[in-house]
């Protein structure tokens, strides 16, 4: 069955999650070496590396992977943090913590509460931040995220969002007000599955949110970030969509640079149970068949993750690695409050976390971008 | 002797300093390159305190910084950094990177050669990396750039001097030093492109990514120097037909 390769302006579509299943569990398929030995990947390449059979060569992969990123990326290794700016949401998504049904304590920062956190990221080093909030553009809206960006941008390399889905139009604002990024995850690209976890909200409409980065894209943000949370559904599968989403990306935005994220799922408020569990050879293999598919993307492995496996995965793939991390808003300055969107894995300092990138023959990088990049509204320290 | 813009430098090797495992490696392996001249990416160096990190490891005295605009789309995003790194003390070089394409990190010709033209009348010593385009490279020196440098093969790649062909071009036609930037894996490649008459090459991905980096800086120190000795020792051209193994001149025996 062939998979679609959409050229023209339309959306991405869905992923016939049928088409992606013969792909990846149909018996005769390239041998699992040769896709090892090329330089560019099919789709139909990639489906191989995610079948059970690519399993059987889980070495072969890491090798294949580290070899591929470090000629991409040497041994850089780039640090984040997330700063949590609001637990409110409209939503109601069973897996997480904030799902509007959960009683959780709700906050939303002032945008000088926000500041002083994203101080403290500064104190301990941090230069590139990911702004997180529930989707709630009552509670926080684009002008809150304009005038807090514009307030932080001098201070850290690089300012991303993880935020209710916004217009091109805001996502332009945002761009010239100092955001470079913007994350929005599809959470499962099954559309069985997807009105099964969302059940209230604008998050339930599955078409708009596939059609989001395409958006963020098309208004000039630098980069992209897509995602599953894996335990909805078949990873081997999700891990096809993304695939067929960064490359869909890639044709149509050809200067957008793609992160890929694919969080699993952990304990959260509402007790919500993983679908389908997802181990760690599973997520390793997911994780080297993306990079061995696409040499550039971006490959984020955050807290979520336990020490252990964080460590060990260092130079075979993932390029972005967050620390320290609190996902309550308020909860840097305030380390015991409650409201979190999930429990940490991996609980260790960015010290720690460094020490131990370092360890492993790498180097963790504090900053690898400057607000110079972009023509900011509001002026930049010196005009073209 | 290699003179870039009125500078002259021994060393024919220029080495990038990104993608090392740590800045003591770095260190160790730039040393063992010979290197005088060494890149440094504007977007990993603190414009406000530039004394920090990188250039901190790096010993001022020793080795010539060319900062380079890596993340750069357009030619406006490159001058604004440009401009940003010598207000904070960077000096005039450049190396002038215009990669829109994130996945390829291939050079924009367009937006080079406009960065260029501005860059170059506001007095940097603009070197901009460049596809091996033998137009290209005629029109960065009409727009005062102190040199070009076309790359061998993609960024990362490894693959050695693809571009042969139009390299060879270039270095004929060219009125300012050549640099073959980017591409070059290993030291054969780099022999290769001095032998054909480039005044020198760039390699960071195969230093930086060897399994021994400082040996392999040397092993590339090695290889520049072979081949450059071999192209002013007169290597001889590749030949398009067979060619009797005696000269063909001495008619003087003709009356």
């Amino acid at each position: 069955m062939a998979i679609p390769h959409p050229v023209t302006d339309e959306d991405f579509p869905g992923p016939n999650f049928a088409a992606l299943s013969e792909l990846v569990y149909r018996s005769s398929h390239k041998d699992v070496q040769e896709i090892l030995q090329q330089e560019r990947l099919t789709i139909s390449d990639l489906a191989a590396l995610l079948s059970p059979a690519a399993g059987a060569f889980l070495p072969d992969l890491a090798a294949r992977a580290a070899e591929i990123t470090n000629r991409r990326f040497g041994r850089a290794i780039q640090i984040y943090a997330p700063l949590y700016l609001s637990s409110y949401c409209g939503n109601r998504c069973q897996y997480c913590g904030f799902s509007a049904e959960n009683n959780i304590a709700r906050r939303v920062l002032t945008l000088d509460e926000a500041e002083a956190e994203a101080a403290i990221l500064a104190e301990r080093g941090f230069s590139h931040i990911l702004l997180v909030a529930g989707e709630a553009p009552a509670r926080l809206g684009v002008d809150y995220l304009v005038e807090l960006a514009e307030r932080l941008r001098h201070r850290f390399a690089s300012l991303s969002i993880e935020v209710q889905p916004l217009s091109e139009e805001d996502y332009r604002r945002l761009y010239q007000a100092g955001i470079v990024a913007v994350a929005v995850y599809q959470e499962t690209y099954d559309p069985v599955v997807y009105p099964q976890v969302h059940l209230a909200g604008p998050k339930t409409d599955i078409v708009n949110r596939l059609a989001i980065p395409a958006r963020v894209a098309a208004a000039g943000m630098r980069e992209v970030g897509i995602g599953a949370l894996l335990g909805l559904s078949d990873w081997r599968l999700e891990g096809l969509a993304l695939g067929m989403h960064l490359a869909w990306l890639r044709r149509r935005f050809w200067r957008t640079g793609v992160s890929v994220s694919f969080p699993r799922l952990r304990p959260a408020a509402g007790g919500f149970a993983p679908l389908a569990e997802v181990g760690e050879r599973e997520l390793a293999q997911l994780l080297f068949a993306l990079r061995i598919f696409d040499h550039d993307v971006g490959l984020v492995l955050s807290t979520r993750e336990e020490a252990r496996f964080r460590d060990g995965m260092i130079g075979l793939g993932p390029t972005r690695y967050s620390a320290g991390s609190c996902t309550a808003p308020g909860g840097y300055g305030d380390p015991g409050l409650a409201g979190e969107q999930f429990e940490i894995g991996d609980q260790r300092t960015v010290g720690e976390v460094c020490a131990a990138i370092r360890a492993k023959g790498h180097d963790p990088v504090l900053k690898d971008w400057d607000v110079t990049f972009q023509d900011l509204v509001g002026g930049a320290q010196i005009s073209v | 002797m290699l003179t870039i813009a009125g500078h002259i430098f021994k060393s024919r090797l220029l080495v990038g300093t990104g993608k090392f495992a740590s800045a003591e490696v770095m260190c160790r392996a730039l040393e063992a390159s010979g290197s005088e001249m060494v890149t440094v990416a504007l977007r990993r160096v603190d414009l406000d305190d530039p004394t920090d990190d990188i250039m901190r490891v790096l010993d001022r005295s020793r080795y010539v910084f060319l900062p380079n605009t890596s993340g750069a789309r357009d030619a406006d995003e490159a001058v604004r950094l440009a401009r940003m790194a010598r207000a904070s003390g960077g000096g005039d070089w450049l190396k002038l990177e215009v990669t829109p394409d994130p996945r390829t990190l291939l050079p924009d010709p367009v937006e080079t050669l406009r960065a260029t033209a501005i860059l170059a009348a506001e007095g940097f010593k603009v070197l901009p990396y460049m596809n091996a385009d033998p137009i290209l490279a005629l029109k960065l020196q009409d727009v005062g750039a102190a040199a070009v440098m076309p790359l061998g093969a993609p960024i990362g790649t490894n693959q050695g001097l693809l571009t042969r062909f139009q390299v060879e071009i270039i270095i004929e036609q060219a009125r300012v030093p050549v640099i073959v930037d980017a591409g070059l894996g290993l030291p054969s490649h780099a022999a290769e492109a001095m032998e054909i008459g480039a005044d020198a090459v760039l390699v960071n991905t195969a230093i930086a990514g060897a399994g021994d980096p400082v040996r392999m800086a040397r092993a590339f120190a090695q290889a520049v120097e072979a081949g450059r000795t071999a192209f002013e020792a007169g290597a001889g051209r590749r030949q398009s037909r067979a060619d009797a193994s005696s000269p063909a001149s001495g008619l003087g025996f003709l009356r």
